[in-house]
Protein backbone atom coordinates (compact mmCIF):
# COMPACT_ATOMS: atom_id res chain seq x y z
CA UNK A 1 0.00 0.00 0.00
CA UNK A 2 2.65 2.35 1.02
CA UNK A 3 3.91 1.87 -2.78
CA UNK A 4 0.99 3.05 -4.27
CA UNK A 5 -0.88 5.03 -2.28
CA UNK A 6 -2.32 7.45 -4.76
CA UNK A 7 -3.30 4.65 -6.92
CA UNK A 8 -5.09 2.98 -3.59
CA UNK A 9 -6.90 6.15 -2.77
CA UNK A 10 -7.93 6.56 -5.93
CA UNK A 11 -9.71 2.70 -6.32
CA UNK A 12 -11.34 4.13 -2.81
CA UNK A 13 -12.81 6.65 -4.17
CA UNK A 14 -13.85 5.82 -7.78
CA UNK A 15 -15.17 2.48 -5.74
CA UNK A 16 -17.70 4.97 -3.84
CA UNK A 17 -18.64 7.17 -6.80
CA UNK A 18 -20.45 4.15 -8.47
CA UNK A 19 -23.43 4.21 -8.19
CA UNK A 20 -26.11 1.18 -7.89
CA UNK A 21 -27.01 -0.15 -10.79
CA UNK A 22 -28.78 -2.93 -12.39
CA UNK A 23 -26.71 -5.76 -13.58
CA UNK A 24 -28.90 -6.17 -16.59
CA UNK A 25 -28.76 -2.45 -17.71
CA UNK A 26 -25.21 -1.51 -16.15
CA UNK A 27 -24.40 1.48 -18.89
CA UNK A 28 -27.07 3.75 -20.62
CA UNK A 29 -30.64 4.90 -20.49
CA UNK A 30 -31.82 2.08 -18.40
CA UNK A 31 -29.07 2.08 -15.56
CA UNK A 32 -31.18 3.68 -12.97
CA UNK A 33 -29.50 4.48 -9.55
CA UNK A 34 -31.21 2.18 -7.43
CA UNK A 35 -29.14 3.49 -4.57
CA UNK A 36 -30.61 6.84 -4.86
CA UNK A 37 -33.98 5.71 -5.41
CA UNK A 38 -33.78 3.70 -2.64
CA UNK A 39 -32.38 5.77 0.01
CA UNK A 40 -34.51 9.35 -1.34
CA UNK A 41 -38.14 6.79 -0.99
CA UNK A 42 -37.10 5.73 1.93
CA UNK A 43 -36.31 9.35 3.49
CA UNK A 44 -39.27 10.24 1.82
CA UNK A 45 -41.82 8.02 3.25
CA UNK A 46 -39.85 8.45 6.39
CA UNK A 47 -40.67 12.24 6.23
CA UNK A 48 -44.24 11.69 5.15
CA UNK A 49 -44.90 9.12 8.19
CA UNK A 50 -43.21 11.36 10.49
CA UNK A 51 -45.31 14.85 9.94
CA UNK A 52 -48.46 12.89 9.01
CA UNK A 53 -48.10 11.32 12.31
CA UNK A 54 -47.42 14.09 14.21
CA UNK A 55 -50.16 16.13 12.41
CA UNK A 56 -53.05 13.64 12.98
CA UNK A 57 -52.23 13.91 16.44
CA UNK A 58 -51.78 17.34 16.43
CA UNK A 59 -53.76 18.78 19.79
CA UNK A 60 -54.41 23.04 20.38
CA UNK A 61 -53.23 22.63 23.60
CA UNK A 62 -50.16 22.44 24.82
CA UNK A 63 -47.91 20.13 21.92
CA UNK A 64 -45.71 17.47 22.84
CA UNK A 65 -41.97 17.88 21.92
CA UNK A 66 -42.44 16.00 18.89
CA UNK A 67 -45.45 18.26 18.04
CA UNK A 68 -43.54 21.72 18.67
CA UNK A 69 -40.58 19.92 17.18
CA UNK A 70 -42.97 20.00 13.79
CA UNK A 71 -44.45 22.68 14.39
CA UNK A 72 -41.35 25.06 14.67
CA UNK A 73 -40.02 23.63 11.07
CA UNK A 74 -43.50 24.33 9.71
CA UNK A 75 -43.60 27.43 10.88
CA UNK A 76 -40.20 28.36 10.19
CA UNK A 77 -40.89 27.88 6.40
CA UNK A 78 -44.37 29.09 6.19
CA UNK A 79 -42.41 31.96 7.27
CA UNK A 80 -39.97 32.09 4.23
CA UNK A 81 -42.82 31.44 1.76
CA UNK A 82 -45.29 34.01 3.56
CA UNK A 83 -42.03 36.74 3.37
CA UNK A 84 -41.69 35.88 -0.44
CA UNK A 85 -45.08 34.98 -1.66
CA UNK A 86 -48.11 37.38 -1.65
CA UNK A 87 -51.00 34.61 -2.17
CA UNK A 88 -52.70 31.66 -1.20
CA UNK A 89 -49.94 29.37 0.20
CA UNK A 90 -51.82 26.01 0.36
CA UNK A 91 -49.92 24.51 -2.40
CA UNK A 92 -46.47 27.12 -2.40
CA UNK A 93 -46.49 25.81 1.89
CA UNK A 94 -46.41 22.24 1.67
CA UNK A 95 -43.98 21.98 -1.43
CA UNK A 96 -41.30 24.38 0.45
CA UNK A 97 -41.89 22.28 3.31
CA UNK A 98 -41.25 18.78 1.35
CA UNK A 99 -38.70 20.41 -0.50
CA UNK A 100 -36.68 21.38 2.35
CA UNK A 101 -37.24 18.64 4.88
CA UNK A 102 -36.50 15.80 2.40
CA UNK A 103 -34.12 17.41 0.53
CA UNK A 104 -32.13 18.15 3.89
CA UNK A 105 -32.56 14.35 5.03
CA UNK A 106 -31.13 12.92 1.79
CA UNK A 107 -28.15 15.74 2.50
CA UNK A 108 -27.71 14.13 5.82
CA UNK A 109 -27.23 11.00 4.50
CA UNK A 110 -23.80 12.91 3.75
CA UNK A 111 -22.86 12.40 7.98
CA UNK A 112 -23.06 9.25 8.22
CA UNK A 113 -19.74 7.50 7.54
CA UNK A 114 -19.13 6.92 4.34
CA UNK A 115 -18.45 3.46 4.41
CA UNK A 116 -21.04 2.07 6.50
CA UNK A 117 -23.96 1.94 4.36
CA UNK A 118 -21.74 0.04 1.50
CA UNK A 119 -20.37 -2.02 4.33
CA UNK A 120 -23.98 -3.24 5.04
CA UNK A 121 -24.76 -3.58 1.56
CA UNK A 122 -22.11 -5.94 1.10
CA UNK A 123 -23.24 -8.04 3.53
CA UNK A 124 -26.26 -8.48 0.99
CA UNK A 125 -23.72 -9.10 -1.81
CA UNK A 126 -24.24 -5.24 -3.44
CA UNK A 127 -20.99 -3.81 -4.30
CA UNK A 128 -21.33 -0.22 -4.65
CA UNK A 129 -23.94 2.24 -2.78
CA UNK A 130 -23.55 5.54 -2.56
CA UNK A 131 -26.14 6.94 0.40
CA UNK A 132 -26.59 10.55 -0.71
CA UNK A 133 -28.81 10.68 -3.11
CA UNK A 134 -28.30 14.96 -3.28
CA UNK A 135 -24.58 13.57 -4.59
CA UNK A 136 -26.46 12.51 -7.64
CA UNK A 137 -27.04 14.71 -10.76
CA UNK A 138 -30.29 12.36 -11.08
CA UNK A 139 -31.89 13.59 -8.05
CA UNK A 140 -30.91 17.14 -7.83
CA UNK A 141 -32.06 17.48 -11.56
CA UNK A 142 -35.43 15.58 -11.20
CA UNK A 143 -36.51 18.01 -8.59
CA UNK A 144 -35.07 21.09 -10.09
CA UNK A 145 -36.60 20.16 -13.27
CA UNK A 146 -40.09 19.31 -11.55
CA UNK A 147 -39.92 23.05 -10.20
CA UNK A 148 -39.34 24.24 -13.43
CA UNK A 149 -43.21 22.30 -14.83
CA UNK A 150 -44.21 24.62 -11.71
CA UNK A 151 -42.98 27.60 -12.62
CA UNK A 152 -44.51 27.16 -15.96
CA UNK A 153 -47.58 25.65 -14.63
CA UNK A 154 -47.76 28.69 -12.17
CA UNK A 155 -46.82 31.16 -15.14
CA UNK A 156 -49.36 30.22 -17.38
CA UNK A 157 -52.10 29.68 -14.48
CA UNK A 158 -51.54 33.31 -13.13
CA UNK A 159 -51.19 34.92 -16.85
CA UNK A 160 -53.12 32.75 -19.30
CA UNK A 161 -51.72 31.52 -22.25
CA UNK A 162 -51.73 34.40 -24.16
CA UNK A 163 -50.41 36.76 -21.62
CA UNK A 164 -47.32 34.14 -20.91
CA UNK A 165 -46.64 34.22 -24.31
CA UNK A 166 -46.70 38.01 -24.89
CA UNK A 167 -44.57 38.26 -21.82
CA UNK A 168 -41.85 35.90 -23.44
CA UNK A 169 -41.86 37.36 -26.85
CA UNK A 170 -42.40 41.23 -25.93
CA UNK A 171 -40.25 41.74 -22.64
CA UNK A 172 -38.03 42.78 -21.99
CA UNK A 173 -36.72 44.57 -25.29
CA UNK A 174 -40.46 45.92 -26.38
CA UNK A 175 -42.76 45.28 -28.63
CA UNK A 176 -41.23 45.67 -32.24
CA UNK A 177 -41.48 42.14 -34.54
CA UNK A 178 -37.94 41.91 -34.75
CA UNK A 179 -37.31 41.78 -30.88
CA UNK A 180 -39.48 38.93 -30.63
CA UNK A 181 -36.96 36.08 -30.82
CA UNK A 182 -34.17 37.79 -28.83
CA UNK A 183 -37.07 38.21 -25.92
CA UNK A 184 -37.89 34.81 -26.74
CA UNK A 185 -34.31 33.55 -26.32
CA UNK A 186 -33.37 35.57 -23.45
CA UNK A 187 -36.70 34.03 -21.97
CA UNK A 188 -36.00 30.67 -22.54
CA UNK A 189 -32.07 30.98 -21.30
CA UNK A 190 -33.58 32.84 -18.00
CA UNK A 191 -36.29 29.90 -17.65
CA UNK A 192 -33.96 26.73 -18.35
CA UNK A 193 -31.02 28.62 -15.62
CA UNK A 194 -33.12 28.21 -12.96
CA UNK A 195 -33.80 24.01 -12.90
CA UNK A 196 -29.95 23.59 -13.94
CA UNK A 197 -28.88 26.21 -11.32
CA UNK A 198 -30.57 24.61 -8.68
CA UNK A 199 -30.25 21.16 -9.36
CA UNK A 200 -26.31 22.12 -10.06
CA UNK A 201 -25.61 24.22 -6.83
CA UNK A 202 -27.11 21.56 -4.63
CA UNK A 203 -25.08 18.28 -6.36
CA UNK A 204 -21.86 20.50 -6.26
CA UNK A 205 -22.28 20.77 -2.60
CA UNK A 206 -23.20 17.73 -1.94
CA UNK A 207 -20.68 15.70 -4.10
CA UNK A 208 -17.91 17.82 -3.12
CA UNK A 209 -19.04 17.15 0.54
CA UNK A 210 -18.80 13.21 -0.13
CA UNK A 211 -15.72 13.50 -1.84
CA UNK A 212 -13.73 15.89 1.11
CA UNK A 213 -15.38 12.65 3.40
CA UNK A 214 -13.66 10.21 1.11
CA UNK A 215 -10.18 12.27 0.96
CA UNK A 216 -10.07 12.27 4.43
CA UNK A 217 -11.49 8.80 4.65
CA UNK A 218 -8.11 7.75 2.96
CA UNK A 219 -6.01 8.95 5.83
CA UNK A 220 -6.96 6.00 7.33
CA UNK A 221 -5.91 3.79 5.31
CA UNK A 222 -2.12 5.18 5.37
CA UNK A 223 -0.84 3.34 7.22
CA UNK A 224 0.94 5.54 10.13
CA UNK A 225 -1.33 6.12 13.56
CA UNK A 226 -0.67 9.82 13.62
CA UNK A 227 -2.38 10.13 10.34
CA UNK A 228 -5.12 7.81 11.43
CA UNK A 229 -5.83 10.14 14.28
CA UNK A 230 -5.49 13.40 11.87
CA UNK A 231 -8.08 11.26 9.65
CA UNK A 232 -10.50 11.07 12.56
CA UNK A 233 -9.90 14.71 13.72
CA UNK A 234 -10.65 15.82 10.04
CA UNK A 235 -12.99 13.76 9.85
CA UNK A 236 -15.06 15.24 12.90
CA UNK A 237 -14.17 18.39 11.95
CA UNK A 238 -15.40 18.20 8.72
CA UNK A 239 -18.71 16.53 9.86
CA UNK A 240 -19.71 19.42 12.22
CA UNK A 241 -19.00 22.25 9.55
CA UNK A 242 -21.20 20.08 7.12
CA UNK A 243 -23.83 19.65 9.35
CA UNK A 244 -24.20 23.57 8.63
CA UNK A 245 -23.91 23.00 4.95
CA UNK A 246 -26.18 20.14 4.41
CA UNK A 247 -28.45 23.02 6.26
CA UNK A 248 -28.01 26.02 3.96
CA UNK A 249 -28.29 23.39 0.75
CA UNK A 250 -31.79 22.54 1.95
CA UNK A 251 -32.89 25.90 2.86
CA UNK A 252 -31.38 27.14 -0.04
CA UNK A 253 -33.08 25.24 -2.39
CA UNK A 254 -36.21 26.08 -0.71
CA UNK A 255 -35.65 29.49 -0.65
CA UNK A 256 -35.32 29.42 -4.50
CA UNK A 257 -38.04 27.05 -5.28
CA UNK A 258 -40.23 29.43 -3.61
CA UNK A 259 -39.06 32.41 -5.35
CA UNK A 260 -38.73 31.09 -8.87
CA UNK A 261 -42.41 30.30 -8.32
CA UNK A 262 -43.67 33.37 -6.93
CA UNK A 263 -41.68 34.88 -9.47
CA UNK A 264 -44.07 33.21 -12.23
CA UNK A 265 -47.32 35.02 -10.55
CA UNK A 266 -45.72 38.17 -10.74
CA UNK A 267 -45.80 40.10 -14.41
CA UNK A 268 -42.81 41.62 -15.59
CA UNK B 1 -16.24 -8.58 4.92
CA UNK B 2 -15.15 -7.52 8.95
CA UNK B 3 -15.03 -3.64 9.21
CA UNK B 4 -11.85 -2.47 8.10
CA UNK B 5 -9.67 0.40 9.65
CA UNK B 6 -11.00 3.04 7.36
CA UNK B 7 -14.91 2.12 8.68
CA UNK B 8 -13.83 2.01 12.16
CA UNK B 9 -12.07 5.32 12.09
CA UNK B 10 -15.43 6.77 10.37
CA UNK B 11 -17.27 5.40 13.16
CA UNK B 12 -15.27 7.12 15.89
CA UNK B 13 -15.42 10.43 13.52
CA UNK B 14 -19.59 9.86 13.30
CA UNK B 15 -19.60 8.77 16.99
CA UNK B 16 -17.92 12.12 18.18
CA UNK B 17 -20.01 14.31 15.74
CA UNK B 18 -23.52 12.52 17.63
CA UNK B 19 -21.63 13.68 20.40
CA UNK B 20 -21.55 16.60 19.15
CA UNK B 21 -24.91 16.70 17.92
CA UNK B 22 -25.78 16.19 21.21
CA UNK B 23 -23.81 18.52 23.36
CA UNK B 24 -24.16 21.11 21.43
CA UNK B 25 -26.78 21.51 18.47
CA UNK B 26 -29.70 18.89 20.41
CA UNK B 27 -29.66 21.58 23.25
CA UNK B 28 -30.73 24.35 21.24
CA UNK B 29 -33.61 22.89 19.56
CA UNK B 30 -34.67 21.43 22.80
CA UNK B 31 -34.81 25.00 24.27
CA UNK B 32 -37.05 26.16 21.18
CA UNK B 33 -39.06 23.47 21.74
CA UNK B 34 -39.38 24.05 25.65
CA UNK B 35 -39.67 27.46 25.34
CA UNK B 36 -42.70 26.99 22.66
CA UNK B 37 -44.14 24.96 25.00
CA UNK B 38 -43.63 26.78 27.74
CA UNK B 39 -45.35 30.00 26.19
CA UNK B 40 -48.57 28.27 24.72
CA UNK B 41 -48.61 26.34 28.41
CA UNK B 42 -48.78 30.15 29.70
CA UNK B 43 -50.83 31.88 26.81
CA UNK B 44 -53.62 29.13 27.38
CA UNK B 45 -53.32 29.36 31.18
CA UNK B 46 -53.61 33.41 30.93
CA UNK B 47 -56.51 32.85 28.38
CA UNK B 48 -58.38 30.41 30.95
CA UNK B 49 -57.98 32.56 33.62
CA UNK B 50 -58.96 35.49 31.80
CA UNK B 51 -62.27 33.46 30.95
CA UNK B 52 -62.72 32.60 35.04
CA UNK B 53 -61.89 36.44 35.53
CA UNK B 54 -64.93 37.41 33.21
CA UNK B 55 -67.14 34.70 34.55
CA UNK B 56 -66.07 36.10 38.28
CA UNK B 57 -66.87 39.60 36.87
CA UNK B 58 -70.12 39.31 34.92
CA UNK B 59 -71.69 37.19 37.99
CA UNK B 60 -70.56 40.41 40.57
CA UNK B 61 -71.87 42.57 38.24
CA UNK B 62 -75.33 40.63 38.12
CA UNK B 63 -74.88 40.21 42.27
CA UNK B 64 -74.33 43.97 42.52
CA UNK B 65 -76.89 44.57 40.12
CA UNK B 66 -79.52 42.78 42.05
CA UNK B 67 -78.46 44.64 45.55
CA UNK B 68 -78.71 47.73 43.84
CA UNK B 69 -82.44 46.56 42.73
CA UNK B 70 -83.15 45.68 46.09
CA UNK B 71 -81.70 49.01 47.62
CA UNK B 72 -83.60 51.03 44.89
CA UNK B 73 -87.03 49.29 45.78
CA UNK B 74 -86.09 49.32 49.41
CA UNK B 75 -85.97 53.01 49.42
CA UNK B 76 -88.79 53.73 47.07
CA UNK B 77 -90.76 51.50 49.55
CA UNK B 78 -89.49 53.96 52.10
CA UNK B 79 -90.54 56.89 50.13
CA UNK B 80 -93.90 56.05 49.69
CA UNK B 81 -94.46 55.83 53.00
CA UNK B 82 -92.68 58.60 54.20
CA UNK B 83 -95.26 60.48 51.96
CA UNK B 84 -97.99 58.22 53.19
CA UNK B 85 -96.77 59.79 56.59
CA UNK B 86 -96.37 62.99 55.47
CA UNK B 87 -99.62 62.77 54.41
CA UNK B 88 -101.78 61.25 57.00
CA UNK B 89 -99.95 63.62 59.28
CA UNK B 90 -100.74 67.05 56.94
CA UNK B 91 -104.69 65.38 56.97
CA UNK B 92 -104.21 64.98 60.89
CA UNK B 93 -103.00 68.33 61.14
CA UNK B 94 -105.28 70.10 58.61
CA UNK B 95 -108.36 68.30 60.17
CA UNK B 96 -106.70 69.27 63.83
CA UNK B 97 -106.67 72.38 62.83
CA UNK B 98 -110.37 71.97 61.01
CA UNK B 99 -111.95 71.78 64.59
CA UNK B 100 -109.70 73.99 66.55
CA UNK B 101 -110.69 76.92 64.32
CA UNK B 102 -114.34 75.29 64.15
CA UNK B 103 -114.23 75.34 67.88
CA UNK B 104 -113.18 78.79 68.50
CA UNK B 105 -115.54 80.00 65.97
CA UNK B 106 -118.24 78.34 67.36
CA UNK B 107 -116.78 79.99 70.93
CA UNK B 108 -116.86 83.48 69.43
CA UNK B 109 -120.13 82.51 68.00
CA UNK B 110 -121.39 81.99 71.31
CA UNK B 111 -119.23 84.42 73.17
CA UNK B 112 -120.61 87.08 70.80
CA UNK B 113 -124.54 85.79 71.35
CA UNK B 114 -124.27 85.71 75.12
CA UNK B 115 -122.70 89.36 74.93
CA UNK B 116 -125.57 90.04 72.36
CA UNK B 117 -128.09 88.80 74.76
CA UNK B 118 -126.67 89.92 77.50
CA UNK B 119 -126.85 93.59 75.42
CA UNK B 120 -130.54 92.99 74.76
CA UNK B 121 -130.73 92.15 78.07
CA UNK B 122 -129.20 95.36 79.69
CA UNK B 123 -131.04 97.32 76.73
CA UNK B 124 -134.28 95.58 77.29
CA UNK B 125 -134.14 96.10 81.04
CA UNK B 126 -133.14 100.15 80.30
CA UNK B 127 -135.90 99.83 78.11
CA UNK B 128 -138.49 98.64 80.42
CA UNK B 129 -137.33 101.07 83.12
CA UNK B 130 -137.48 103.81 81.15
CA UNK B 131 -140.82 102.48 80.18
CA UNK B 132 -141.99 101.77 83.68
CA UNK B 133 -140.73 105.43 84.24
CA UNK B 134 -142.91 106.86 81.50
CA UNK B 135 -145.38 104.47 82.94
CA UNK B 136 -144.97 105.66 86.74
CA UNK B 137 -144.13 109.26 85.07
CA UNK B 138 -141.31 109.15 88.09
CA UNK B 139 -138.00 108.99 88.39
CA UNK B 140 -137.01 106.03 90.02
CA UNK B 141 -133.94 105.03 91.23
CA UNK B 142 -132.42 102.87 89.26
CA UNK B 143 -129.81 101.86 92.17
CA UNK B 144 -132.44 100.89 94.41
CA UNK B 145 -134.07 99.13 92.28
CA UNK B 146 -131.41 97.34 90.88
CA UNK B 147 -131.61 93.82 92.32
CA UNK B 148 -135.40 93.75 90.89
CA UNK B 149 -134.50 94.77 87.58
CA UNK B 150 -131.59 92.35 87.34
CA UNK B 151 -133.88 89.81 88.40
CA UNK B 152 -136.35 91.21 85.81
CA UNK B 153 -133.51 91.05 83.09
CA UNK B 154 -132.72 87.60 84.09
CA UNK B 155 -136.46 86.44 83.69
CA UNK B 156 -136.69 87.83 80.05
Amino acid sequence: MASEPQGGLTEYISHHLKHLTPHSNPEGFWAVHIDSITVSLVLGVLFCLWFWMKARKATAGVPGRGQAFVEIVLEFVDGQVKDVFHGDRRVLGPLALTVFVWVFLMNAMDLLPVDLLPWITEKFGIGHFRAVPTADTSMTFAMSLTVLVLIIFYSFKAKGFSGYMNEMFTAPFGKHPLLWLPNFALNLVELLSKPVSLAMRLFGNMYAGELVFMLIAGLFSAGSWLLYGMGIVGYTVWGIFHILIISIQAFIFMVLTIVYISMAHEHH
Amino acid sequence: MLPNATLIGEMIAFAILIWFCVQFIWPHINKAIEERQLKIAEGLDAAERARAELRDADSKVAAEIKVARQQAAEIIDRAQQQANQILDKARADAIGEINRLKASAQDDIASMAQRAREELREKVGALAVQGAAKIVQREIDPAAHKALLDQLATEI
